[in-house]
């Protein structure tokens, strides 16, 4: 047996983004000892990318708000196949939410008699997004980061979790090891949380960094929990395409909340001529209205680019198919327009879309205030995940909860932007306090030495010198999964695509394991690399078995087969499953009828 | 398509050596990509640290051709390609392997600055009411993304090694942020003169010079904390106040 070393907590949070950290705060709040395990240092995490704001009916720009606005909106924009339960939450404790964020030193943006101001942004009735400029993520992380640092919790920067470990049914620990070294550790725990992200690693052209392979999704599949909803990839609309090199980066949907149009190679405004029927009350048919709702105007109705983020994204594939994209496969997003309507429109760009201005400036030479921005979708959130209690955000498996994006279930089809920062915090907070509470009710488990044994000879595999005829290169077929996947499961989804794909991805896990790396342990990249294929075949087969399974296009999940929604789909999830031979199974799970209550708001809504 | 030379520094905590490597060019690149190039067509093992590759998470931070900078930042095009280009990791850290040291000292040193403390709520309903300007006022020193480039051109860090005594300029930035948010009640200025060795910055400007996001650390916020220590240590009539009352907390 490889050597580790042992390490027990009550509660073992698995992730350091918002949700991770903001578990860990509530968990370490009732007096239990928390570990928090991360891939990268602190403070690095994703949600450190997020650039719009949080989404919080607070209703401090606009009366009207409320919950049921809010809850309505996240349904709607979801197409109704959301946990409606984790919605009505949602919706009712974001506003707390932010304010325990002030408190712990986070600085937002103002309005004018001084409370926290909020912004527009796509699928939101109200200006609801509070926001400090474009780095609103970077607030969030930063202030969750300076607080929990004095809870008393044991971080464990730069660290991989390899496996999870069950006793009689119930999850009491993980192992894994730490890049620096490589050497193995064994976290025992009561009560364990994944909050490991998403999975956009998992497609070519994607806004997410190297560590979303999916491995809290795959961690949790492996030991038995269900995944739904994993049909349901959001491709953020507007990602920069040029150069080659920064291809998949995000450009915040503020750039659109704050005026910005998206334009084809015409030179027209073609979200106008696009707007579906059931956001058509609600949505600006003409520039001038457009502009005014962008400045504040109440009785304005908002413009078709903020229609929600699957739709805007494949309204723009469209115009590349048809001929009219810009020079390098995208459209044009355009700011610099605005100059026309205000006098000073380069300094309130620099003012409210900082990092942007900084982006485009460094990395791709184009002034913003000035010129266009060519733009085009990137993979960028994962809907789908570990299926969850809504309260607890426990999952299928005793002792093991899942939050933030790895979780699933809030979102349904189509994620609204500015959803996410909230539902960190909300379900962050709820994770973290149920996971005390069950660790206070259960002893530490036994620890099975064979799942230690396996799990660290698996994981050195890719150092044997001996066997393999044909060597492979984890980067070649990391790659070659990411081309496939952005191709044959992307934004438009076919059947017969979709089965080459699977055929696909049990032939480059075939070849996975005659993956061989060079050099040592110590913080060796390809070692690493070769470590996350299992995670990445795992959700890019449970993606596949999904859409195939889900015969209609709903939301994120378009099918040119089947391009229309169909009511009877409306009625269930897709759970993903590991079956009794150890094969990946989807069922149907029923969604529970909606409380009455609930159903009026949403007729209210409409 | 160019292609570029590479001369990048291979090794761990014993001991290492450049290695010469050469990467394709296309436009746009910045030096970070070249770096992957190299880790998969050449070096799998490769270590190097990144992750948002945006400019906005500070993990990529390396030395290229000798200057501190964010790798994900560095354009190919601005570097010139008739000479081999270098790599190395931040020199002022421990190394851990290749690209990649151990920069878990800021983390510590962080821990000793006091947290924030807010004062009461202003509202009944436990919220607070700021103006904009204030929230501005500190915006400069809340973009700061953590990549320590500060830290490493740091000479008090870099050459003298004072880690123990001194927390250095990311974290000057960070006790300013603080100390000039508009809620926050604690005094940290005792311990930036006692313990935390602002005396030994004297203020080179290296740190704003390498800064990814332009904070103007040395004026903006070494100089204003530097004065805040004479304002309430080396004022006379404090002084003798200290003396009658040494517990008290410094008036106003």
């Amino acid at each position: 047996m490889a050597e580790y070393q042992t390490y027990s907590h009550d509660v073992l949070v698995i992730g350091a983004g918002g949700a991770g950290l903001r578990a860990a705060i509530e968990a370490a709040a009732g007096g239990g000892k928390v570990g928090l395990v991360c891939k990268s240092l602190l403070g690095k995490a994703h949600t450190v990318m997020a650039e719009g704001g949080i989404a919080a009916a607070m209703g401090n720009v606009d009366d009207r708000d409320n919950w049921k606005v809010h809850f309505a909106d996240t349904m709607r924009g979801g197409q109704y196949v959301n946990n409606w339960q984790m919605a009505e939450l949602h919706a009712k404790e974001a506003p707390d939410c932010v304010r325990e964020l002030e408190a712990w030193g986070a600085l937002f943006d103002r309005t004018k008699d001084g409370r926290i101001l909020q912004r527009n942004f796509g699928g939101h009735r109200y200006p609801r997004l509070v926001h400090v400029g474009d780095r609103t993520g970077l607030e969030m992380i930063r202030t969750l980061q300076d607080h929990g640092i004095h809870q008393g919790i044991d971080v464990f920067m730069e660290h991989s979790i390899l496996t999870l470990l069950k006793d009689d049914g119930r999850v009491v620990g993980a192992f894994g090891y730490d890049s620096e070294r490589g050497r193995f550790h064994l976290f025992k725990a009561k009560a364990v949380i994944l909050a490991t992200g998403g999975i956009g690693r998992a497609f070519k052209i994607t806004s997410n960094s190297w560590e979303y392979t999916g491995d809290g999704q795959a961690l949790a599949y492996d030991a038995g929990a269900e995944l739904i909803d994993m049909e349901f990839v959001q491709f953020h609309p507007t990602g920069m395409i040029w150069p080659p090199s920064v291809q998949g980066i995000l450009v915040t949907e503020a750039v659109r909340g704050d005026g910005g149009v998206l334009l084809n190679s015409e030179g027209r405004r073609f979200m106008l001529d696009d707007i579906p029927e059931n956001y058509r009350a609600q949505t600006a048919d003409n520039e001038e209205e457009g502009w005014r709702y962008t400045q504040g105007d109440r009785n304005a109705r908002r413009p078709p680019e903020l229609l929600t983020r699957d739709h805007v994204a494949r309204c723009i594939m469209r115009e590349v198919r048809d001929g009219r994209g810009s020079p390098h496969g995208g459209v044009f997003l355009d700011i610099s327009w605005i100059k026309r309507k205000i006098p000073n429109s380069e300094q309130v760009i620099i003012k409210k879309l900082p990092s942007m201005y900084h982006q485009f400036k460094q990395l791709a030479d184009i002034d913003i205030t000035k010129e266009p921005m060519e733009v085009g979708p990137t993979t960028h959130y994962m809907m789908g995940g570990i299926r969850v209690d809504a309260e607890s955000q426990e999952s299928t498996v005793p002792g093991l909860f899942a939050v933030g994006e790895c979780g699933a279930g809030l979102h349904g089809a189509n994620r609204l932007g500015g959803n996410s920062l909230s539902d960190l915090l909300v379900f962050g907070k709820r994770a973290g306090a149920y996971a005390a509470r069950f660790a206070k009710e259960h002893q530490f488990g036994r620890i099975d030495d064979n799942a230690l044994e396996t799990a660290s000879r698996t994981a050195l595999e890719p150092f044997a010198t001996n066997g393999a005829a044909q060597v492979e290169s984890p980067y070649q077929i990391q790659q070659e999964l990411q081309e496939m996947m952005q191709d044959q499961v992307g934004i438009v989804r076919m059947h017969a695509d979709m089965e080459r794909a699977l055929e696909g991805i049990a032939r480059l896990s075939d070849r996975a394991r005659r993956v061989r790396v060079t050099g040592n342990r110590q913080y060796n990249s390809g070692w690493h690399t070769a470590l996350t294929l299992r995670s990445m075949f795992i959700v890019s087969e449970a993606i596949t078995r999904s859409a195939l399974e889900r015969r209609e296009s709903r939301g994120a999940h378009f099918r040119e087969d089947f391009p229309g929604p169909d009511p009877s789909h409306a009625k269930f999830n897709l759970a993903v499953g590991k079956d009794s031979g150890g094969g990946m199974q989807v069922r149907q799970a029923p969604i529970p009828e909606m409380r009455s209550d609930l159903r009026q708001v949403i007729e209210e809504m409409k | 398509m160019a292609t570029a030379s590479f001369r990048v520094w291979r090794g761990d905590a014993q001991g290492g050596a450049f290695a010469d490597y050469t990467a394709e060019i296309s436009e746009g690149m910045v030096v970070l990509d070249a770096i992957h190039r190299i880790q998969a067509e050449h070096a799998n093992d490769l270590a190097v640290r990144w992750n948002c590759k945006a400019g906005k998470c500070g993990s990529c931070s390396a030395e290229v051709n000798g200057m501190p900078r964010l790798m994900c930042m560095t354009r190919m095009s601005e570097l010139p390609l008739d000479k081999p280009i270098t790599v190395e990791p931040m020199r002022a850290f421990p190394l851990i392997r290749d690209l990649v040291t151990d920069v878990s000292w800021n983390f510590r040193a962080k821990m000793k600055i006091k947290e924030f403390k807010p004062r009461k709520p202003d509202a009944p309903d436990g919220t607070w009411r700021m103006a904009q300007e204030d929230v501005d006022r500190v915006q400069e020193f809340r973009k700061c993304i953590e990549c320590f480039l500060c830290q490493d051109v740091c000479h008090v860090i870099r050459n003298h090694q004072l880690q123990e005594d001194y927390i250095g300029p990311r974290l000057f930035v960070h006790t300013v942020a603080l100390e000039m948010h508009p809620l926050d009640t604690e005094n940290r200025i005792a311990d930036l003169k006692k313990s935390q060795g602002l005396g030994y910055c004297n203020i080179t400007k290296c740190c704003t010079k390498v800064c990814p996001e332009s904070i103007t650390i040395t004026d903006n916020a070494i100089i204003p904390l530097k004065e805040r220590v004479v304002d309430e240590f080396y004022d006379p009539l404090r002084m003798l106040a200290r003396l009658v009352w040494p517990d008290s907390k410094p008036p106003g």
